[in-house]
């Protein structure tokens, strides 16, 4: 008895075979191209994150094993001491009085992990608190009072303008000039930043949140809030000729030297936000009369170069929160998780060369 | 669950090309997965612990032995990839968040190049996984359609009455010819 590979039921005309098989390749076909649809494989103008730090990397340029942007950093250790007063905002297991161990990293804005320091550069402080519960708190802020665009979508085009011209090996003024014209709230915050108090290094530096977020209380009473470390170091301007020059990593020294002389500390002032205060909006100010919360300290003991710290490694991803802290609706948010992720994905699967801050330099 | 793994490969297709989205779908995209683990192993347990009804004549011994295959790589995969994403979570120094303050260990040490690697793999599995279940779903709707021999019945919750479908089979007098 042969046995035939396909067993048509012969009932079925040969047009009707043909019609069936048809519509089965039709539905796998549909299948496969929703699949892809979502994939954004139809749509390739569409804005993504692998795009986002694509445009990183052609501002740039590739430096292997490097975050695509605040690539020049340094690592820290230290405490946050949790003072309790924060108990009343969030019920966040970081809040009762106590001390939480925290890592992080210091870093400058941009994409280039051997650029010269500068006292305009914009400078950040990333943070992980390793809360009693196992739960983490990551932040990633900036010494900026706002940030210079509402979306990433905003973010994208002035970042594309700032791509160099391969004829002139700068970026083309014009299409700066296109985007201030075509973004008037991106001009009111970039005065805003041109405006800010430009302190002497990292450590009498003040760092923001910039985004919204919500605490969530034990009633399940939500409010929006904004944060910032502020420095217990007293203000200094900057040095008056560039600095940079004699000493490229200057910024990075001056903290080591700091942190050498004795820890470094930051109170962590909580900002809450009133009706109509814009949440999903990052370049607009609140109001200055906020009611704002000290909810406790950082202390920074310790400075580790990038090769010695799990933090060369970790992802600062904002939108990593305990319960009882949550995103607001600022679409920055989603946006700025989804491209770290990109550029974590893409550093860690890359050989790693030596940062600018080495070991030796952090123990000389 | 079938709902839930391709809804899961949707989402995670999605997400990566999202940026107004991104943070949403990773936190389905979480606990979702480790909720198919779950299950997948229940469901391993329970392939184990009972018998399959018999393959239908109409099939021929490739294509039975095809049909086993691919059961067995939709099993491995249903575990696999559930199992990738925490292990890449962990070598990524990741919380592996599912919801509230409710988190799992990591099951593996923070290192980038085993997270790279992992990552890499998690896609690479996802889309074969894909690719898996509409070779399935395109085999099962040839034999509904096409070969017309009842084959959902195999897939049948409750009894089936054996007579009435195998008489009217097609392929039974084929097989007599």
């Amino acid at each position: 008895m042969k046995q035939d590979l396909l067993n048509i039921d012969p009932k079925l005309s040969p047009t009707a075979v043909v019609l069936r098989v048809a519509l089965i390749g039709g539905i796998l076909v549909g299948a496969a191209a929703l699949f892809a649809y979502a994939r954004g494989w139809f749509t390739p103008r569409a804005l993504t994150q692998d795009r986002v730090i694509d445009t990183f990397q052609k501002v740039n340029g590739v430096y292997s094993g490097f975050r695509r942007n605040h690539a020049k950093g340094v690592c820290f250790r230290g405490w946050f001491e949790s003072n309790g007063n924060g108990v009343e905002l969030s019920k966040a297991a970081v809040f009762p009085a106590g001390r939480i161990p925290v890592i992080g990293r210091f870093s400058l804005a941009g994409g280039q992990p051997y650029v010269a320091d500068a006292p305009t550069a914009v400078r950040a402080m990333a943070l992980q608190l390793q809360l009693p519960n196992g739960e983490e708190w990551r932040m990633a802020m900036i010494d900026l009072p706002v940030f210079p665009v509402q979306t990433m979508q905003q973010f994208a085009v002035q970042l594309e303008a700032s791509i160099p011209d391969p004829a002139t090996g700068k970026p083309d003024p014009a299409k700066m000039k296109a985007f201030v014209e075509a973004n008037p709230d991106a001009t009111r915050a970039l005065g805003l930043i041109q405006s800010r108090a430009i302190s002497s290094g990292f450590a009498d530096d003040t760092y923001r949140s910039v985004n919204t977020f919500l605490f969530r209380d034990r009633q399940g009473r939500t409010i929006p809030v904004r944060w910032a470390m502020i420095p217990e170091q007293s203000f200094q301007p900057p040095p008056k000729d560039d600095p940079g020059k004699a000493d490229a990593n200057y910024l990075f020294d001056a903290l080591i030297a700091a942190v050498r002389q004795g820890p470094q500390r930051w109170r962590l002032v909580v900002t809450i936000g009133e009706p109509g205060d814009p949440t999903n909006d990052a370049s607009i100010p609140w109001p200055d009369d906020r009611r704002s919360v000290d909810v406790g300290t950082l202390v920074i003991d310790r400075i580790e170069s990038e090769a010695e710290s799990p933090a060369r490694d970790m992802n600062f991803d904002p939108t990593i929160l305990p319960e009882g802290i949550a995103v607001s609706d600022d679409p920055l948010l989603s946006a700025r998780s989804a491209a770290y992720s990109v550029s974590f994905t893409r550093r860690e699967g890359e050989p790693k060369k030596p940062s600018a801050i080495t070991t030796a330099e952090v123990e000389k | 669950m079938a709902v839930m793994i391709l809804a899961m490969l949707f989402i995670g297709v999605a997400m990566m090309a999202s940026l107004a989205d991104y943070h949403r779908l990773v936190a389905i995209h979480r606990p979702l997965g480790i909720a198919i683990l779950i299950l997948a192993v229940i469901r391993l347990i329970n392939r184990r612990l009972t018998k399959l009804p018999p393959f239908p004549p109409t099939m021929s011994p490739p294509e039975r032995v095809l049909a086993s295959l691919s059961e067995k790589l939709l099993y491995a995969l249903m575990i696999a990839l559930p199992l990738v994403g925490w292990g890449m979570l962990s070598a990524g120094d990741y919380p592996v968040q599912m919801f509230g303050a409710l988190h799992l260990p990591p099951i593996l040490p923070a290192h980038p190049t085993l997270f790279a690697f992992l990552r890499g793999t998690h896609s690479v599995l996802a889309y074969l996984l894909f690719a898996t279940i509409l070779a399935h779903v395109g085999a099962v709707l040839f034999h509904t359609l096409v070969v017309r021999d009842r084959i959902l019945n195999r897939m049948a919750l409750w009894p089936v009455r054996k007579t009435s479908s195998t008489q009217t089979q097609p392929s039974s007098s084929h097989e007599t010819e």
